[in-house]
């Protein structure tokens, strides 16, 4: 078992005629995720590389009973596609792109608030992999290891060292999600660790967060109230400059408390077993897991 | 992106929101005859520089006379003003710019921002006005009141008459605010802001809303929507690698300590950076190459860390996805050869391709060590330091 995707998820890719979404749709297919299709407006009716291509998520979903999405859309035009797919009550929708404006996201995330069947992975994310099922996104899916550790991270490349540390200790991974690095996100750390925290095949749970925003002082506190298996912590950032910001509005608003100091002791006094050094992560989960 | 100060005014009177009249000056003499075409008998002479604080660093001064402009407009113009935003070596006064005066009655504080925790854009305001607004969210946080906009409806004038009231205003001043924070609401959404800052917003004795000072910043990634705001942007004010940089689709940041790094993705850019100091060293540089860097990228990124003098080793630390890491080796080699590397280099390759990667470092007759992982190349590079 594992959460969000599995061997019976059925993909498609949103932006399947870029190159971005071309390359990626097929790693995703050879790592064995059952890709249906693609949407490319103006392209329906086309087939791409082998597979149907359709001119919109409604048509896809209904020739193809597609239940993912992967979007590959560039930023100006990748809220649109979301938008779309949550139209289409999409289940499940992990959106890849980098650098989509804040402000299209608040109206992303009110539109998500009112369609609770749509859950929205990212935006600029890795995606997530459940390992020897299914593959949704653009990580290296040979280092992963299929098992019983859950990850949830808002970086991309960190999430693959986690998974590598895992994978070189013969630890396998049940789901890996990347959540996104973005201030405005469809899953945060929440969402993901209720999951971990209901499914039977995951033992442990590696979070990775970074400096800025609250998000991780406000899963350490649902952690500390709900969580019933061990969680490994770790904050990037704790040699980060302060930002060069003009005004004092980012930190205010979360009340200064986001930097990896102040994150690493609200965790650690909230019983997550945290790794002070980003090579520790492997490490810490073994002996957490004792 | 930031803007100046009166580059925001400017915008701000488009939106209709009341400001005080000002004119530019880039010289004493244009100061001086930026006043004249001013009313009143009082100027204020305000540094232009993208930092806040700088009233206390000497940058804002009160001028009585046409005389007292012309003297604190040679004073300002050209100096250098360290604030607790500029960093130490502080940022070079090269514009003016010369306000009226108004009757303040009280001052307050206005701010617009995202809420992370909520998603929403979230109206900031306190009647602690004027001053250092992160001591009163410290001391005083019940000062601070908070009100967020629903996305679907957007701003409703219940939401200026909750703030209003909320710090103290009464009577015709309630709609006075109110049309002052529609007017910001409009500017932050229209134009993508992600700050927009009043320090402070000042109630006049004739019972005007103004906003006295104004800082706003723009999300860079809704800039193509934009041109007008685009225009706004003042290189001189950016640190010239750092604009080099982005040229590349680099993601640099200079630091002060003395080890350089390459890294793919900001998460593990900065990881890398926590990491090296948890060995005793200090990184020179925060650089993310990104995930779809080119050979050509790779090697400007070489390029910008060795221009900075202070480098002794640089640490490569790859863990290639999109990444490959023979395009990594590829272009570190093509680096090193063009730029007669003479300093220590470790590269940690993991992930993609990795094995042609280190194939290719080691056949280049490169000088260079090999980690085996994070915690090997942070020691490796760190103990460099220490032995050259």
């Amino acid at each position: 078992m594992s959460i969000m995707i599995n061997k019976k998820t059925r993909l498609i890719t949103i932006g399947i005629t870029g190159k971005q979404g071309t390359f990626h749709t097929q790693q995703s297919a050879a790592y064995g995720t059952n890709v249906v299709g693609g949407v490319t407006p103006g392209k329906g009716g086309t087939v791409h590389e082998g597979f149907p291509v359709f001119n919109t998520v409604k048509e896809a979903v209904e020739k193809t009973q597609a239940n993912a999405a992967m979007i590959f859309v560039p930023p100006p035009f990748a809220a649109d596609a979301i938008l779309e797919c949550i139209d289409s009550k999409m289940p499940i929708i992990i959106c890849i792109t980098e650098g989509i404006p804040i402000l299209d996201m608040v109206k992303v995330k009110g539109a998500l608030a009112r369609s609770p069947e749509c859950r929205l992975i990212g935006p600029n994310c890795p995606g997530v992999i459940t390992p020897g099922e299914c593959k949704i996104g653009i990580m290296p899916g040979h280092i992963h290891l299929p098992g019983r550790i859950g990850i949830i991270s808002r970086s991309g490349t960190l999430t693959y060292e986690a998974v590598h540390q895992l994978t070189v200790r013969g630890i396998g991974q049940s789901t890996c999600v990347g959540i996104g690095g973005d201030p405005v996100n469809g899953t945060s750390f929440i969402d993901v660790l209720d999951m971990f925290n209901k499914d039977p095949d995951t033992d442990a749970v590696i979070m990775i967060g970074e400096i800025g925003g609250s998000a991780e002082t406000e899963a350490a506190h649902w952690i500390k109230a709900n969580m019933k298996k061990p969680v490994v912590g770790f904050i990037a950032g704790a040699a980060a400059p302060k930002g060069k910001r003009m005004g004092h509005a980012g930190a205010i608003i979360s009340g200064g408390d986001d930097t990896a100091e102040a994150k690493f002791k609200v965790l650690a006094e909230c019983g997550v077993h945290i790794s002070r050094s980003p090579a520790d992560l492997g490490k810490t989960l073994e002996a957490a897991l004792k | 992106m930031n803007v100046h100060e009166y580059q925001a005014k400017d915008l701000m009177r488009k939106f209709g929101i009341k400001v005080l009249n000002g004119q530019v000056a880039k010289s004493v003499d244009e100061a001086v005859e930026g006043a004249k075409k001013l009313a009143g008998s009082v100027w204020v002479v305000k540094a232009q520089i993208h930092a806040g604080g700088r009233g206390k660093a000497g940058g804002v001064k009160l001028a009585k006379s046409l005389d007292e402009v012309k003297a604190y407009a040679h004073e300002i113009l050209g100096k250098t003003l360290v604030t607790h935003q500029t960093g130490p070596e502080g940022k070079k006064v090269q514009t003016l710019l010369i306000e009226e005066g108004c009757n303040i009655q009280k001052e307050y504080y206005l701010g617009i921002v995202l809420d992370r925790a909520t998603s929403k854009i979230t109206f900031m305001a306190s009647e602690e006005g004027g001053v250092e607004i992160e001591e009163v969210a410290h001391n005083h946080p019940e000062k601070i009141i908070k009100v967020a906009v629903d996305p679907s409806t957007g701003y409703q004038p219940y939401i200026g008459r909750k703030l209003a009231y909320a710090i103290g205003l009464k009577g015709e001043q309630i709609k006075e605010a109110n049309k002052f924070f529609a007017g910001l609401y409009e500017l932050y959404t229209n134009c993508d802001c992600t700050i927009a800052e009043i320090n402070p917003l000042v109630l006049t004795k004739e019972g005007q809303i103004i906003a006295l000072d104004a800082k706003l910043n723009f999300d860079e990634n809704a800039l193509f929507r934009h041109p007008e705001i685009e225009a706004y942007r003042d290189l001189s004010e950016e640190s010239a690698k750092e604009i080099e940089a982005s040229k590349y689709g680099l993601s640099y940041i200079e630091l002060d300590g003395n080890i350089g790094c390459l890294v793919n993705g900001a998460g593990l850019a900065m990881s890398t950076l926590d990491i090296i100091k948890l060995h005793g060293g200090t990184p020179a540089n925060f650089l993310d190459v990104g995930g779809g860097a080119t050979k050509e990228a790779v090697e400007q990124a070489f390029r910008i860390i060795l221009s900075d003098p202070n480098v002794k080793a640089i640490l490569v630390n790859i863990f290639g996805g999109i990444m490959k890491c023979d395009i990594i080796a590829e272009g570190v080699i093509a680096a090193a050869k063009a730029v007669s590397l003479n300093v220590p280099l470790v590269v940690r390759l993991e992930g993609t391709n990795v094995d042609l990667g280190k194939k290719m470092l080691n056949e280049s007759g490169l000088k260079i060590t090999a980690a085996n992982d994070l915690e090997d190349a942070a020691a490796k590079v760190v103990a460099a330091t220490k032995g050259a």
